[in-house]
Formats: structure tokens, sequence, C-alpha cells
């Protein structure tokens, strides 16, 4: 009841702010426009920024909220980091980057930021890593931050995990393993749901029926539990054989995940099958590959690239979570899901050793940060093609 | 008195690119009460801007610079929010280009009628749906008892721009802004909103900006005429002067574009097989038959208007003869030769003599293709030219076409101006080296002097290179132009067809008379005679009888 109560009271307080605030700008700017027309929503709106901002000074000085002083911090950091990144890419390199990188949105610029970081260390694990990520080295259960007070070792900086490897080189190959996996499969899955997509939509009739109804019932069983059917079913061929069951996986989650391009392609394709252009390269006599790849595919590029990035953050999040479930990427090789799943218990002592409950949060934050970053960078190709048609 | 609307050296600009362009060069503009002044010029002359700008709004990314805006003593840049909303519909009303666009398809007309009534409290709705009878009675709709009480979707094209004339007369507003009103329809429904609008604005003394781009149309419409240019304005005056004796040279060019006329070549020898016969087709989508037993050839050489509304099958015959819809009986003979019904089955050869060039250049044009693409792929793909030898062409076909290619090679159809994009469309259509083009509305949808640039490019292609052309359009002063012989098509069907000079000599079949008769003149006194001699009765004032 007093929750309640409280909450009205908060909705009464910013109101009365708002309304008070704006009469104030009114009397103080002599009746601008800008606030002369401002509605009462867009007043409330500011007293909410306003009261967020406070209540976050107000968090930032408690002294047990150490998350969020991270968060904040880590947050500036990174905006810090795809700045500079961005003043370095405007002055430096041949002229058409530098063009594109004047253009750039600080989000996108940390999006690219993040996945050339990502792609040097997936490329090159082998040599960043200071161990191997299979190597049990002793110790079990160091802490992060290598501060032998806290039950930390220098040599070990994020710490070791439960049978003592480091967890420093696990998230570098998991790098590898995760993103390069995630990257193969959403590649096949776009060969296969794109092609199948376009070429529908230029057919129709029949075999459009076929392919759209055989991906209707692929797509009414929930694609999760699918995954996990097919893959133990694929367990059983696979016969212990690591190296095979990977590739089923690749194979499994790509074909679920081309149900959701095929409809992708298919209406764009459709959309752009009706187009003069198109007509008039059928009405020249030319074939099916000239049409599907010269004529539509050029112009469905962007909604597609911007399914990837998407699509490609599902089957990442796809395979960490079946990794989590056991049956993914099959240890010892590393993967940030199975390593989440490894640490979790560890979040247990968030409440009063943080830094211990840091070690299961690394692997997700290098989950996060790779789908954020991935996100930005197709947004703003998206926004730059559109821009480009108008 | 003072003037109604009074605008003083309006300057409005456009983002884009990061910068700011102007779109409106200091314009003044003044309208006094129960005057009607017309808008005119090409697009991208800042008309629709300068429309908006009159109620006081303006699109986003478009932002005023300078001057001011009057409205009856309102200044309404400098008004509030709410001042404006008070305005707005009730005081100043606007009709858009398309009311297709315009209404919203889920709600009936008379819900979306009586809103602005409503809103303003200015009538009950009782009272506001009678009103509304009453306005759809004077703006001669059919069954304007029932015709509200239907959605948008159920009312034909010219019947919603009536009704959205009345939704802006709800209010009885003391301006209202017409946007391109007739723009999108046929001539023959045109005239009947032409009419019943001019009515309405007469009888309730409503001042007006009416904005179009058809000079003939706005004669009927206005009582003075402001030209603009590129956002700048290049002269106002009196219909009556302007069209007698037009100042500007840039004036004086919009004025004769009209006169653009091809002498008609002489008949074809007795006997010659014609390049092209359509013999007896008969077409339909599913079970609605479009075409029924269509005739007509075309020679060598020739120029052959299908002219017809919308609706009347002249793109449906074109479809038939490229072999995109094969018939239900009947056949196309090309050169003497019958052709294979479907696209599919017919050779390399047969496709290439037959080309198309497209309505809307922007869907004509692969956007994500350069013009060395375009023109080039046919080029390959009939020819086999490759590297340096399809490079030469291309430039060859590009100097036909009055593109410099060294400027234009590498650009997207997005770089390119609608009349270039046009000439695009030609150059792709001649790479194939065809005997026929078919020509589906290349002009209509190009500003009047573009368009005379791009018939007089067709009519110098056909003299060079012995073309024959298929010409569909609805605009009769292009047939005019350019046609040798005409067919004039109505449901499907062939109504009339024989050369030029006979088809615009009396007598003609009924309907080749409508068609023609309802082809807007420059005369300002046009739609008086043509609605006297077709015994429509100045209907408006009947209304007001029967009140």
């Amino acid at each position: 009841m007093s929750g309640w109560l409280w909450t009205l009271l908060a909705l009464a307080g910013l109101a009365a702010l708002a309304f008070a605030g704006r009469a104030g700008a009114r009397l103080a700017t002599g009746g601008a426009p800008r606030f002369r027309d401002m509605g009462f929503g867009e007043a409330f709106g500011w007293a909410l920024a306003g009261a967020a901002v406070a209540g976050g000074v107000w968090l930032w000085l408690l002294p047990g909220a150490v998350y969020f002083r991270w968060a904040v911090t880590g947050f500036a950091l990174c905006a810090v980091a795809a700045f500079l990144f961005r003043i370095l890419g405007r002055h430096v390199g041949p002229e058409p980057t530098k063009r594109l990188f004047r253009q750039m949105p600080l989000t996108a610029a940390f999006g690219i930021l993040a996945i050339l970081v990502y792609a040097i260390v997936a490329i090159f694990a082998g040599w960043i890593a200071p161990h191997g990520q299979e190597a049990v080295l002793g110790a079990a259960n160091i802490v992060p931050g290598g501060d032998p007070a806290m039950g930390g070792n220098p040599d070990f900086p994020l710490g070791t995990d439960r049978i003592g490897r480091d967890i420093l080189s696990r998230l570098i190959y998991g790098a590898q393993n995760t993103v390069g996996l995630a990257f193969a499969t959403t590649l096949l899955a776009f060969v296969l749901g794109g092609s199948l997509g376009l070429l529908a939509a230029v057919v129709g009739g029949w075999l459009d029926q076929v392919l759209s109804r055989g991906v209707d019932v692929l797509m009414a069983i929930p694609s999760l539990i699918f995954a996990l059917l097919l893959l133990t079913i694929a367990s059983v061929w696979a016969e212990g054989a690591r190296g095979l069951l990977t590739f089923y996986m690749v194979l499994i989650i790509a074909v679920i995940d081309s149900t959701r391009v095929f409809r992708l392609a298919r209406a764009v394709g459709i959309g752009i099958v009706v187009m003069d252009y198109v007509e008039a390269a059928k009405l020249r006599g030319e074939g099916m590959g000239h049409l599907v790849f010269r004529e539509i595919l050029p112009n469905a590029t962007a909604p597609l690239l911007a399914e990837f990035g998407l699509r490609f953050c599902f089957v990442f999040l796809t395979i960490a979570s079946l990794s989590f479930l056991g049956v993914g990427i099959q240890p010892p090789l590393a993967d940030w899901g199975t390593m989440v799943r490894d640490l979790a218990q560890f979040i247990n002592f968030a409440a009063f050793a943080p830094m211990v409950a840091l070690a299961p949060l690394l692997p997700a934050l290098a989950i996060a940060i790779l789908t954020v970053g991935v996100n930005f960078v197709v947004d703003w190709m998206l926004h730059r093609s559109s821009g480009l048609k108008s | 008195m003072s003037p109604l609307l009074e605008i003083r050296d309006l300057r409005i600009e456009g983002r884009s690119d990061e910068e700011w362009h102007p779109i409106i060069n200091g314009v003044d503009l003044t309208l006094g009460r129960g005057e009607v002044l017309g808008l005119i010029g090409e697009s991208g002359a800042g008309k629709s801007t300068l429309g908006l700008a009159a109620m006081g709004y303006v699109r986003d990314g478009v932002r005023v610079s300078g001057g001011s805006v009057v409205f009856d003593g309102i200044d309404l840049l400098n008004a509030s929010a709410e001042e404006k909303r008070s305005l707005l519909g009730r005081r100043i009303a606007y009709v858009a280009q398309s009311a297709a666009a315009s209404f919203n398809p889920a709600h009936k007309l008379i819900d979306q009628h009586v809103e602005a009534p409503l809103r303003h409290g200015v009538a009950e709705r009782g009272e506001s749906v009678e009103d509304a009878i009453e306005l759809y009675r004077k703006l001669r709709l059919p069954n304007p008892d029932e015709i509200g009480f239907r959605y948008p979707h159920q009312v034909s094209g010219g019947q919603l721009q009536r009704a959205m004339t009345a939704m802006a007369m709800s209010c009885r507003p003391d301006l209202i802004i017409f946007d391109e009103p007739t723009t999108a329809l046929d001539v023959t429904t045109q005239i009947e909103v032409l009419a019943a609008i001019r009515d309405i604005v007469q009888q309730f003394g409503t001042s007006a900006i009416y904005i179009t781009h058809d000079l003939a149309v706005v004669a009927q419409m206005a009582d003075r005429i402001k030209v603009l240019l590129r956002g700048d304005e290049v002269e106002t005056a009196p219909t009556r002067e302007m069209l007698e004796a037009p100042k500007e040279d840039y004036t004086k060019s919009l004025w004769a574009v009209r006169g653009y006329k091809r002498p008609e070549k002489p008949a074809p020898a007795a006997g010659a097989v014609p390049i092209l016969s359509v013999e007896n087709v008969t077409a339909a989508y599913g079970t609605a038959t479009v075409l029924e037993h269509v005739s007509f050839d075309i020679h060598a050489g020739r120029t052959v208007a299908v002219v017809g509304e919308s609706g009347s099958g002249k793109s449906t015959t074109a479809r038939v003869i490229t072999g995109l819809l094969p018939p239900r009986a009947g056949q196309v003979r090309f050169d003497g030769e019958t052709l294979p019904p479907g696209y599919r089955q017919r050779s390399k050869d047969q496709l290439r003599q037959v080309q198309m060039i497209y309505q809307m250049a922007d869907t004509a044009l692969n956007p994500r293709q350069t013009v060395a693409q375009i023109i080039g792929r046919p080029v390959r793909f009939y020819r086999g030219l490759k590297g340096r030898r399809l490079r030469a062409r291309v430039d060859e076909l590009m100097s036909q076409i009055e593109l410099d290619p060294a400027t234009f090679r590498d650009r997207l159809p997005g770089e390119l101006s609608g009349g270039q994009k046009q000439r695009v469309g030609i150059a792709r259509a001649l790479a194939a080296e065809p005997k026929l083009i078919i020509c589906d509305e290349v002009t209509s949808a190009l500003d009047q002097l573009v368009a005379e640039g791009i018939l007089k490019l067709l009519a110098r292609l056909q003299d060079e290179l012995g073309l024959s052309y298929m010409f569909i359009t609805h605009d009769l002063a292009t047939v005019k132009a350019i046609a040798d012989e005409v067919v004039v098509m109505k449901e499907g069907k062939v109504v009339e067809h024989g050369p030029k000079t006979e088809m615009f000599t009396p007598p003609h079949h009924p309907y080749t008379d409508l068609l023609l008769s309802s082809v807007p003149e420059m005369d300002p006194d046009w739609l008086d005679k043509l609605l006297a001699e077709r015994g429509v009765e100045d209907l408006g004032e009947a209304a007001t009888g029967k009140m």
C-alpha cells in the first residue's frame, strides 16, 4: 500500500516540478517559442530526466554501489575510446575512409572499434593469450583483480575458474570459438535463406508455396527447443567426435535461423520484383541468375544487412545458450556461454565481495558489448543507405 | 480593407547533406478576400513549400529563415501552437494532391469530415453531418445522402477529391490551399472536380491559393497567377493579362511548350506489311476481361498514340504485345510473323525488336546500377560487345540522348533529374536496337518543359533511326504534338481508330468527343463554355436555390 502511495506522490511531485519548471522558464525567457509551445508531456519528460540524473548522482555517492560506479566509468571509457578512435580515423588512412569517419556518429565509431578489437583478439588469440585455453594451472578459484590481499594473484589478472584455468586466456579464446562459429553460422543462414527467399519471390507460384509452407512448419516449432532436440539426435550421430558435433550445431542453427532470413528476403524481394527495371530485365530475356543477383540482390542489401547484424547477435546468443545448456561448444574448448554457466554460482557473492562476482559477468559483458557494437554499426549502415536513396 | 494573407520577403531553407539550402528566396504574396491566386512552376520550384508556409507550417527538416506571414492580422510565424491550432482547419484549410493517401482508410468519410467542426466547437455532430450532405450536394457528388457513410476505398478518385474539398469547407474557412488537387485524375474526371471546386469557392467567397503545374487548369481557376522558378518569383499578373502577354522569358517558354507540333507523316503505302499488328486480342486477369477484340496496326517509322482514361486497357495492350500477359484469344504479329504469346517462349531476337520506356523513370532504372551499366547491359546481352567497344557504344548512345558521357557515365539514377532519368530509359531501349518502342506515359510524370524536350528527342530519334512508336498516353496535348495515328480505347475496346488529322476533326465517336473536349485549354473562359455546351447548369447556384 505504501509503495503505491510513494509512487503516486513521486509522480505528483514530478508533475508539479514540470509545471513549475515550464512556467518558470516561460517567465525567465519572456515566452520564447521553445517554452511557450512546450506541451505538458515534454515538460514532464524533462522533469523525469532531471530526476533520473539526480538519482544517478545520489547512487554514485552511495558507498555500496560499486557496480553502478563501474558501469558508469565503463560507459564513459567506452565513449572516450570511441571518440579517440573517430579522431584517429579522421586523420589517418586513405581519403574515402577519412570522409566516412567525418560523417560517423559516435555510436557507430564505438561499434566499429568493438568489432575491430574482437576480430583482432579472435584472429590472434594464440599469441595474445598468456596461457592455453585448456591449461590447468593449479590454483583454482583465484579472485579477479590480481590483488593478493583480496585473494587474487598478479599472474592471473582475471582469476582462475573452478579447476584452475586462466579466465583471461579463456575469454580470449572464447572470442575465437564463439564469434567465429556465430559468424560462420550466420553466413550460412544468409546464403541459404537469402537465395531461397529471393528465388521464391522471383519465381512465385508453386515453388513459393512449397518453400513458404516448409518455412512455416519450421518456424512453428520453438527454435531453442527444436535446436536442442536436433542436437541431441546429432550428438548420437557424432558418436562423441567433438568437431563433427560442432559442425552439426552450425548446420542446425543455420537452418533454423535461415527461416527468418527467408521470410525477410522473400518480402523484400516481392517488393522489388514488381519494379519496372526487373520487368525490363525479364523482357530482355535475362536468366534467373542475373535477375536475382544483379537486379534484385543489390537493392535488397540494406534490409538484409540490417538483418545480418541482428541475426548474428541472435545466433551468437543461441550458441551461448546452447553451450550454457551443455550441448553447444564442448569443453575443454573455451566459450563464453559455457563460462557463464561454469562461473554462475559466484554471482551469489555480489553483495559482499564485488570482485568475486565479477568472474561470471566478464563473459556476459563480452557477449553484450559485441551485440551492442554490431547493432550500432548496422543502424548506421541502414541510416546511410536510406539517406542515399532520397 | 487589409488583405487576408500577406507574405513578405519569405525565406525558407531545407536541410540536406548537413547543410541548409534555400528553397524560397524572399517571395512576397498578397491575397485579398475572396480572391483565388494560382501558383505555378515546375517541380522543385517551391510551390508546395510556399503553400504550406501560408498556413504557418513548414515540413520537418525545413526552416523559415526570414520574412513574415500575416493572416488577417495574425503573425503566423510567431503565433503560439495553440493560436495556430485554433486557426488551422477552421479558418485555413488544406486540400492535398492525393485524396486517396490523405484520407484515413480506417474511418468513414463523414467521421473524418465532422472531426474539424467538432474539435473547433463550430457545430454539433448532427448539424455537421447535415452540412456535409449539403456540401456533397453542392459539389455534385452522386448520392450525397449516402456517400459520406462509405469508406475511402469505396469511392472513386475524383469523388474522393471532392469529398476532401467538402471536408476543407466544413468550417467555412477564409482561406483554402489547394495543392495540385486534380493532378492525379483523368481528364474527364478533372473537369468535374475543377467545376465543383470553382463553384463552391465562388459561392462562399473563400480565398484560395491554387497550386498546380498545369497552366490550362490554373487559367480556369485563378483570378491572378504567380509564376515561381527555383524559389524565386518570376512574375505575377491577373490571369487574362498573364495569358495574353507574359512578360518574362521563362513564362513565355512555359506558354510556348504547348505549341510544339510535329507534322503528320504521309500514310503508309497500301499493302505494306505493318511492323506490328494486334489482331483481335482478348485478354483477362483471372476472370476479369480487360481487353476485348482489340485490333490495330503500327507501320514502320510511324507513331501510333493509344489514348483513353485509366483502366481503359492501354497498358494491358502493351503487356500483351511484350508477352507479359499472354492473350486469351487473338495474336500479335511482328513484321508479318506471329509472336509466341508469352515472353518466355520468344527468342532473344524477337525480344530485342520490341522495347519499352516506362512512365516512372524512378522505378524503371535499377537504383544500384550506374548509367553506364544500365545502358551497357542490353548492348552486352544482345550484341556481345565487351571492354572498349562496349564503352564506345555506350558513349555513342549517351550522346544520342544528349547526356555528356564523361559527366554522367558513372552516376547512379538517384543523382539524376527526372528528365535525365527518362533519357537514360530511352537509351536503354535504344541500346537493344529495336524496331518498335512502346512508350508508356513517358512524359506524364515530367514538368512541361522537360516533357517537351523528351518528345523532341523521341521525334529526332525516329527520324534518324526509323523507329516506330506505340505511344500510350492520356494527355491529348502530347497526342496532338507527335502522333501520326490515334487509337482511342475505352473499357478494353477500341472505340475509334484513324490518322490524327481525321481524329481531331469532327464528327467523332461520342467518347472521343468527350475525351477531346475535356482537355483544358489556355482560355480562361474554356470551362464555362464547356459546361454550357455540355448542358451542365451551374449546379452550385442550383443547389443554393434549393437551400
